[in-house]
């Protein structure tokens, strides 16, 4: 769906990836995650064709975005973490912009908002953040595009807004579909997510499906003293320590916590990648 | 005694089905949710609950009508009861044996509290 090959991007002098290789399958949900300034959102607006590579090239079913053709902005929608809607009802402006997207469907759009408690006779200057939020996430979702990129999509939505964004997205996703979440509320997305990909500064730190992360690795939280031995990472918790290891023969799945995980990686990637090489 | 709270999530979707079908929620023979319907449901990606309704098909607890839907199994109760039973027992109850051992408490007492317990009922 996605190739990104040898990219180099820098903001003047400060050099953003230094020569990055990842690919984007169909039919997954890919929960993107990095330190602030990792990367996160130029990585998404380079997939959408708003920013430009110095080197390498992203390639989205075929098209190199670097050239927007028609063709490819049809087909992919982002909804950045900042963004601005004129001031017209929501009405309005799906008769404007739902034209450039040919799968469009007022069927799911209706479905979204309704799921949400909203209707499209709002008006979207008097909007607060959050419904603005919403609106938004509803118009991407009914788009049907095969790419849907969504930066911090979940911040500053309410506490049953959340679990509404996570039905939608599950009920929106279809096997031609790749959606990219970009995230720092990872617990938000942590069991609607296929796969976990992990920046550093500069470069790709993690990239791993979440059936193989909970395959080669097992979360746990120990009582003081009873931590195990040859753990990956461990960071103190109320039991005593939350810690990752690698999962041996006989050890029973665990569920993955991607906090922990996100920690480990960060603390250290190559020993976290080698219990991926070791099994 | 020790809980097993890091149980996956598609185990923890298994026994909300299972509590949902001896709840009678859905009867046996009667058709469940689709995938992507329990997915929106449990908030969670439709590949988990793929894996929770391999899981209950293998237990003979749901099967596949290939183009229609998942069923609840006749007998489907029975089996969960089973499964469960299954559980308790090679698990739950090796773990409490372990911890009332290490806690020093005689087996005759658990067996005193339990029967008072029935009493009181």
């Amino acid at each position: 769906m996605v190739t990104i090959s040898n990219l180099q991007f820098s903001y003047g002098s400060h050099e953003v990836f230094s020569n990055l290789n990842l690919t984007f399958d169909e039919g997954k949900i890919y929960g993107l995650l990095g330190l602030n300034g990792a990367g996160k959102s130029t990585l998404l607006y380079l997939m959408s064709g708003l920013l430009f590579a110095k080197n390498g090239t992203v390639e989205f079913n075929g098209h190199n975005m670097s050239r927007r053709s028609p063709d490819a902005l049809a087909n992919l929608f982002i909804v950045p973490e900042e963004f601005d809607l004129p001031a017209m009802t929501f009405e309005r402006y799906v008769l404007l912009n739902a034209p450039f997207y040919p799968n469009f469907s007022r069927e799911t759009l209706d479905r979204c908002l309704a799921g949400f408690g909203m209707t499209a006779d709002m008006n979207l200057a008097r909007l607060s953040m959050g419904q603005k939020k919403k609106a938004f996430v509803c118009f991407a979702l009914a788009t049907n595009t095969s790419l849907l990129l969504m930066d911090e999509p979940t911040n500053g939505l309410d506490i049953p807004s959340k679990s509404q964004f996570r039905k939608v997205v599950a009920e929106c996703m279809t096997d031609n579909r790749t959606i990219i979440i970009s995230t720092h509320q990872v617990r938000d997305v942590e069991n609607l997510i296929d796969n976990v990909t992990i920046m550093g500064s500069r470069q790709l730190l993690f990239d791993m499906p979440v059936a193989q992360i909970c395959d080669h690795l097992t979360f746990v939280d120990c009582k003081l003293g009873q931590e195990p031995e040859g753990a990956i990472y461990s960071q103190p918790s109320a039991l005593g320590s939350a810690v990752v290891c690698g999962r041996k023969a006989g050890d029973d799945e665990t569920t993955l916590d991607i906090e922990l995980l996100f920690n480990a990686v960060l603390a250290n990637a190559e020993s976290v990648n080698q219990a991926f090489a070791a099994k | 005694m020790e809980f097993k709270e890091s149980k996956p999530i598609y185990m923890q979707i298994v026994d909300r089905i299972c509590n949902e079908i001896l709840a009678g929620t859905y009867d046996e023979g009667g058709r469940i949710p689709s995938v992507r319907e329990y997915a929106a449901i449990v908030e969670v990606n439709a590949n988990t609950v793929v894996r929770s309704f391999d899981f209950l098909q293998s237990a003979d607890i749901i099967f596949n009508r290939r183009g229609i839907g998942y069923f609840v199994s006749d007998g489907a109760k029975q089996q969960i009861m089973a499964m469960r039973r299954n559980v308790f027992m090679n698990e739950q109850l090796p773990d409490f044996f372990n911890e009332i051992d290490v806690l020093g408490i005689t087996i005759d007492e658990v067996a005193d509290l339990y029967r008072k317990r029935g009493n009181d009922n």
